[in-house]
């Protein structure tokens, strides 16, 4: 096991490496002088070449990649010229704000999504499975914007339930209890789409298992119905659900940059919104790269689980 | 055509139809609907409510009629959506049908490229190409369709390996196609239902996508107007003027909610395993609707008796009658063959017995099924439960599909026991290796720790054995339980099965086609026909004299080992397709004794001989010689 | 007289565990060196377990695999591009799985005309002549051109694919398991149609199957394959009745037969030898009731025993 993680670890570098390259080539494509782009139109001609000269840029683009690489591997993601202060700075206390929001919604969705799914393949052509099958399909439609705006009018404004936005109270002080309190809105409007993506997923990998031959000698053995479905039928279907659990992990993070603007929630993804209406290049190209090596690595977990599932899987 | 009536058919897919029918119509009509000019802005008349004078959806924070806008950010919304969702297939396609058929190095790079992207959560790829473009709709639009790509590759890639690898393409290959013709002309038709599901799947995630990107304020500009900035615009005023909020909101809802299940219903139809229903699951036990109880009960004396047992299954209008009036006993000990071509109703009726027919779509519509002299058909699940298994078992015909992939054998084992005897884990443990060592695996102490897959085909079949002997049951039907295995490997079977039913004296319903393994293993033989028993008695007098026409000829159309070169009997035409079997005897159309009397009525299984029972009104023997 | 197909050595070995660059980290040899001759009219019939490398090697004869070693010869003319449309005119292949080997989404009609289209450029007119002859030499109905794949029953479709076999017009068929996945009373007829029309075109048939059975009863010599190896080759009326190799002897004495005692030829477990880690010497020594030493340390060679027969054996039976 210890040499299968090390051998996943090891096979994330290439494609570190290659989104890097993908990020930094994307970069370069913005057009124009960045440096102009930096500093305003004010710009003198004189600062523009010192700037330039100082980020490097009058080398050619490969020397500017090893460079840039170079210092990323040093914790080095540049200056915020906004800002004003290091780029990993900024970037690691919103990836923090980020990583609670986000984090929440997963653990909700996943388990919403996976127990809806297995209970609406049980009981099929069921009130249940209708129910939930109609309440999957809101749940996939609706943009999740809109959904969190619609929470704040009914669960905030009318109700008073939950404070309006941010993530913690501007007076008062900062406990866990302040900070479930303004996480819950947020955190399952995020939950939302994933929770129906994953139960309708759920709920066919189930009933392709359920039709399975080992799912009829379990019942030619005499396993009890509840055995079935929980024991035999959800273990195998998990093989295809652990998956889309990372690839939906990826889109509950996608999912917060809309989620932070409508919240106010100081995360990344309005840093990083913030950061392209203003040009601030530095800043989104080292937060780009930084939150999609952390999903590398959480993938990288996943598998890991897939293969503590799946003995097919060879370590 | 057939694809528009499945399609018709499924009400909710229609009632998407129907709405995106008329939001697309609206969407095309706008330009020429007498609308107020959606960007003229008239600051005074700012957040008039809905449904005031000249503004039906009232006005947003700069004074503009939120109808106008609403429909021309609808046709932009619309048109973004599905032009992202077209160049993202189309290319994402592609590549993927190339990754897939060229296999090897081209796939390989090509795979890795994909594994990049798809190492990014999408957005931060979108957000990186809009920072890089600049924020305004047509970026939005690449943005998008730029990020959808690599899940089109991937997915399409699957599908097309798995075609690439047909028989069908090789034989395209040896028909003198170039590589360019067979990815047209045999490997692109078969792709473009998958490629069609993706996409009409996709389509309204694409349009929340843009519509995303605009709320952010990075897609549509201003004063020009989708559906996502309008919301996006809104939000500042979410609390004062919520109307302004909630007429883009529940119109991206609504389109959204209509694709959706537009898209599942195209997917529905174009999937060809759910057309016959075969998605739902199978109920714990066979449905029973029996309009017909048989007359005579048990006899007592029998371990198992069938009498007049019928299943079928529903499936659409067709009603296939896969057994039809099937009776059998089985006495304590003894080894009953059931042989037949494929499709004869073996199988079913071997499942029938203890509920295991998957339904829906089966039924069993008839006829009783006693075990001891108990009825088990439409009996309580709860009973049948807790025979399976224990006193009757059973051992399926490929052992790599019949055990579960993810549990040790071991596991597998004791939990037979299990279900059925309150006993400690250990001691479970310690009699599932007594049950390998009985089916002589060697080292069973270690191979009990094995997962299937690493075991070969015999070995597996042993645990199946092993599993079925777990609570000494009385009776185990045996359904084709050496037909996946290879000859030398089968002889170790049967040799097995049948040392054990003579050391334990458990009765075994064996299911076969193979007329030498029903000869070496039973005592008995029922000759199973389209869905019916046609003939029945002791193994050695069906061999030696058949008295079914149908049986005669079977034997002869086997070629037995040590007959030399030569030619082989056959039977002309085919049997007969269980929805639509003929009046009288089924073997007719084939049969060379054929006369009028065979097409009318039924004709029923009769007595010749104290152990023969024949179904067919000229045998080939009236009497069993003595 | 030259024969109509010579293979002189040829081997397939697949690599395992291939990297992007580099090379793989274990090669599996599916198929050890063969030398073979098919004389022309001849069946020969190749039998073997699931996994002996059956399916490998006919699939190198037909070009649709390239062979890793050695060379094929098809009367007389050498190929050795893994080009199966070159292949194609000279020698087809009948595939085990009649309905898969047919595009679901083509007419008969369209399957028929591609090998007339592609190998011979013949135009429409000539096509539809040409296919009308075929389909009544293998007893298919012309109202059949017109439908799809999946409203054939399995037999059917095996004559389709047959028919389709024939419009190459080449001399050599490969016979892929053809009758395996149909049943018993269907499985005869096409045996018989086979055998009617080697007769009327003067075909050379190399039949590939596990049947023991069905390849006695359609071959002339039967050649034996254990484990990627050709093990014993010899004339079809012997070959199970006087088995020289031990394995085959085991295949012979498994088989079920009417009226024969139910005993198990071998009474444990065994297992095929691990085809990324293969035995040094013969590969049938860990299952041999004769093996010796030498067995276990030298790979017996193909031998002529006389009278028509070849084993490779150290210690061939009597026979
Ligand atoms: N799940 C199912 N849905 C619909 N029809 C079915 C199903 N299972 C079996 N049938 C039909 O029932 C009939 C009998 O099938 P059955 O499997 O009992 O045949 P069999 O004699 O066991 O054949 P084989 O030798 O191929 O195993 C066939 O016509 C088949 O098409
Ligand atoms: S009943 Fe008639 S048709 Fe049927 S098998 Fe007997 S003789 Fe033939
Ligand atoms: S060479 Fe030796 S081990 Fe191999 S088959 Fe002959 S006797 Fe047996
Ligand atoms: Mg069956």
């Amino acid at each position: 096991m210890g040499r299968y993680i090390l051998r996943r670890l090891l096979s994330a570098i290439p494609v570190l490496i290659g989104i890097s390259i993908v990020v930094f080539v994307i970069m370069a494509m913005i057009p124009g002088d960045p440096a102009t782009a930096i500093l305003g139109s004010y710009a003198t001609p004189e600062n523009v070449a010192e700037l330039n000269r100082d980020l490097g840029l009058d080398e050619p683009l490969v020397q500017r990649y090893f460079i840039w690489l170079g210092n990323l591997v040093q914790g080095d993601l540049g200056r915020s010229f906004n800002l004003n202060r290091p780029v990993l700075d900024e970037v690691l206390e919103r990836f923090n704000a980020t990583l609670i929001l986000a984090g929440t919604a997963f653990i909700l969705c996943s388990f919403l999504g996976i127990a809806a799914g297995v209970i609406s393949a049980a009981r099929q052509y069921g009130f249940a499975d209708k129910a939930i099958t109609f309440a999957v399909l809101l749940g996939i439609s609706i943009p999740s914007f809109f959904l969190g705006m619609m929470m704040i009018l009914i669960f905030a404004v009318n109700l008073r339930w939950f404070p309006v936005s941010g993530m913690w109270p501007i007076y008062g002080t900062r406990d866990i209890w302040a900070l479930i309190d303004h996480l819950t809105m947020p955190a399952l409007a995020l939950a939302v789409v994933a929770t129906g993506v994953i139960a309708r997923l759920s709920r066919s990998a189930m009933l392709e298992v359920l039709r399975q031959d080992f799912i009829r000698t379990a019942r030619a053995k005499g396993v009890h119905e509840r055995g079935i479905i929980w024991r035999h039928a959800l273990r195998a279907a998990m093989v295809s659900i652990i998956p889309v659990l990372g690839i939906q992990a990826g889109f509950v993070l996608s999912g917060a940059v809309y989620i932070e603007r409508v919240f106010q929630w100081p995360g990344i993804g309005q840093m990083l919104v913030e950061a392209i209406l203003r040009r601030d290049i530095l800043l989104v190209q080292g937060g780009v790269v930084f939150v999609a090596a952390c999903y590398v690595l959480f993938n990288i977990i996943v598998d890991v689980a897939q293969s503590l599932l799946d003995p097919r899987i060879k370590t | 055509m057939a694809f528009l009536k499945l399609l018709a058919r499924n009400q909710l897919a229609l009632a998407g139809l129907i709405v995106m029918g008329l939001v697309v119509l609206l969407a095309v009509l706008t330009p020429i609907l007498p609308l107020a000019n959606p960007d003229v802005t008239n600051t005074p008349a700012r957040f008039t409510p809905p449904f005031s004078e000249g503004a039906l959806l009232g006005t947003d924070h700069l004074g503009r009629d939120l109808l106008s806008r609403l429909m021309w950010g609808t046709r932009l919304s619309l048109a973004v959506g599905f032009a992202a969702a077209f160049i993202a297939a189309t290319i994402g396609a592609a590549i993927g049908i190339i990754s897939g058929y060229y296999g090897g190095r081209t796939d390989n790079i090509i795979m890795r490229f994909v594994d990049v992207l798809m190492a990014f959560p999408y957005i931060l790829l979108a957000l990186a190409i809009v920072a890089a473009l600049g924020p305004g709709l047509m970026n939005a639009l690449i943005a998008v369709a730029a990020v959808n790509i690599p899940f089109f590759a991937r997915n399409i890639r699957g599908i097309t390996v798995g075609i690439a690898h047909k028989e069908f393409v090789d034989a395209a290959r040896l028909a003198g196609l170039s590589d360019t013709k067979i990815i047209l002309t045999e490997i692109l038709p078969n792709v473009l239902p998958v490629i069609v599901i993706a996409m009409s799947t996709t389509v309204g995630w694409m349009i929340l996508e843009t519509a995303g990107l605009s709320f952010l304020g990075l897609g549509s500009q201003p004063p020009q107007a989708d559906l996502g900035s309008m919301l996006g615009e809104a939000r500042s005023a979410l609390i004062t003027n919520p109307h302004t909020s909630l007429v883009p909101g529940v119109m991206i809802l609504i389109i959204v909610m209509a694709i959706n299940l537009l898209g599942d219903g195209v997917r529905d139809a174009l999937d060809p395993r759910l057309k016959s229903g075969a998605l739902s699951r199978p109920l714990p036990a066979t449905l029973v609707d029996r309009d017909r109880q048989p007359g005579d009960t048990a006899d007592g004396t029998a371990l198992l008796e069938l009498s007049q047992l019928e299943t079928q299954f529903h499936i659409g209008p067709r009603i296939y009658r896969a057994v039809g009036g099937v009776d059998l006993q089985i006495q304590p000990g003894e080894c009953l063959g059931l042989i037949g071509e494929s499709g004869s109703g073996k199988s079913v009726t071997a499942l029938s017995i203890m509920g295991l027919v998957a339904s829906p779509p089966g039924k069993i519509t008839g006829g009783s099924v006693y075990y001891r002299g108990e009825e088990l058909v439409g009996a309580p699940y709860e009973l049948l439960r807790s025979l399976r298994g224990r006193k009757v078992a059973y051992i399926f015909q490929d052992p790599l599909a019949t055990l579960h992939p993810l549990y040790t054998v071991g596991d597998q084992l004791i939990e037979a026991v299990r279900v059925h005897r309150r006993v400690p884990k250990h001691e479970a443990r310690a009699h599932a290796i007594e049950l390998l060592k009985s089916v002589r695996i060697p080292n069973a102490e270690d191979r009990v720790d094995n997962y299937p897959h690493e075991m070969s085909g015999g070995m597996r079949q042993r645990v199946g054995i092993a599993m079925a002997l777990a609570n000494d049951p009385d009776v185990i039907i045996a359904d084709e339980p050496t037909t996946a295995l290879d000859v030398t490997v089968q002889a170790q079977i049967l040799t097995l099965l049948d040392d054990l039913r003579r050391d334990r004296g458990v009765a075994i319903l064996f299911i076969t086609h193979d007329f030498g393994v029903v000869a070496q293993l039973c005592d008995r033989v029922a000759v199973m026909y389209a869905g019916r028993i046609v003939e029945q008695g002791t193994t050695d007098d069906i061999l030696a004299h058949p008295a079914h026409p149908y049986t005669r000829r079977l034997m002869a159309c086997v070629p037995e080992l040590g007959g030399g070169r030569r030619r082989l009997e056959a039977i002309p035409g085919l049997p007969p397709v269980v929805d639509k079997l003929p009046a009288g005897c089924a073997f007719a159309d084939r049969c060379d004794k054929v006369r009028a009397a065979c097409r009318q009525g039924n004709i029923t299984l009769d007595e010749i001989g104290a152990t023969r029972r024949v179904r067919c009104i000229a045998p080939e023997i009236e009497e069993l010689p003595a | 007289m030259t024969a109509a197909l010579k293979l002189t050595k040829l081997k397939k070995d697949f690599p395992v565990g291939k990297s992007l660059f580099g090379p793989p980290r274990a090669v599996v040899h599916a198929v050890q060196p063969v030398t073979l001759e098919v004389a022309k009219g001849e069946t020969l019939g190749i039998v073997g377990e699931s996994g002996c490398g059956k399916s490998t090697l006919a699939r190198m004869l037909v070009g649709l695999l390239p062979a890793t070693k050695g060379t094929i010869e098809i009367e007389g003319a050498a190929l050795d591009t893994a080009d199966p449309s070159e292949f194609g005119k000279k020698i087809q292949y009948v595939f085990q799985d009649p309905l898969s080997s047919l595009n679901p989404r083509k007419t008969i009609r369209q399957i028929m005309d591609a090998p007339l289209k592609h190998l011979h450029g013949m135009a429409a007119p000539e096509r539809r002549k040409r296919i009308a002859e075929i389909f009544a030499a293998v007893n298919l109905r012309e109202e059949f051109l017109d439908r799809y794949p999946h409203e054939f029953s399995g037999g059917q479709a095996q004559r389709i694919g047959i028919a389709r076999a024939l419009a190459a017009e080449a001399r050599i068929l490969i016979l892929d398991e053809p009758v395996s996945a149909l049943d018993v009373s269907v499985q005869a007829q096409v045996l018989n149609l086979l055998a009617d029309l080697k007769q009327e075109f003067g075909l050379t048939y190399l039949f590939i199957t596990h049947d023991l059975a069905v390849v006695e009863a359609v071959s002339d010599r039967i050649a034996v394959l254990y484990f990627g190896d050709l093990v014993e080759l010899g004339p079809a009326e012997r070959i199970f009745s006087a088995p020289r190799h031990p394995y085959t002897k085991l295949l012979a004495d498994s088989a079920p037969v009417v009226g024969r005692e139910l005993k198990a030829p071998e009474g444990r477990e065994t297992e095929l030898p691990d085809p990324l880690n293969p035995p040094p010497g013969c590969s049938f020594a860990a299952r041999c009731p004769f093996a010796s030493d030498r067995c276990r340390a030298e790979i017996p060679e193909l031998k002529d025993q006389g009278d028509g027969v070849s084993v490779a054996c150290f210690h061939p039976l009597e026979g």
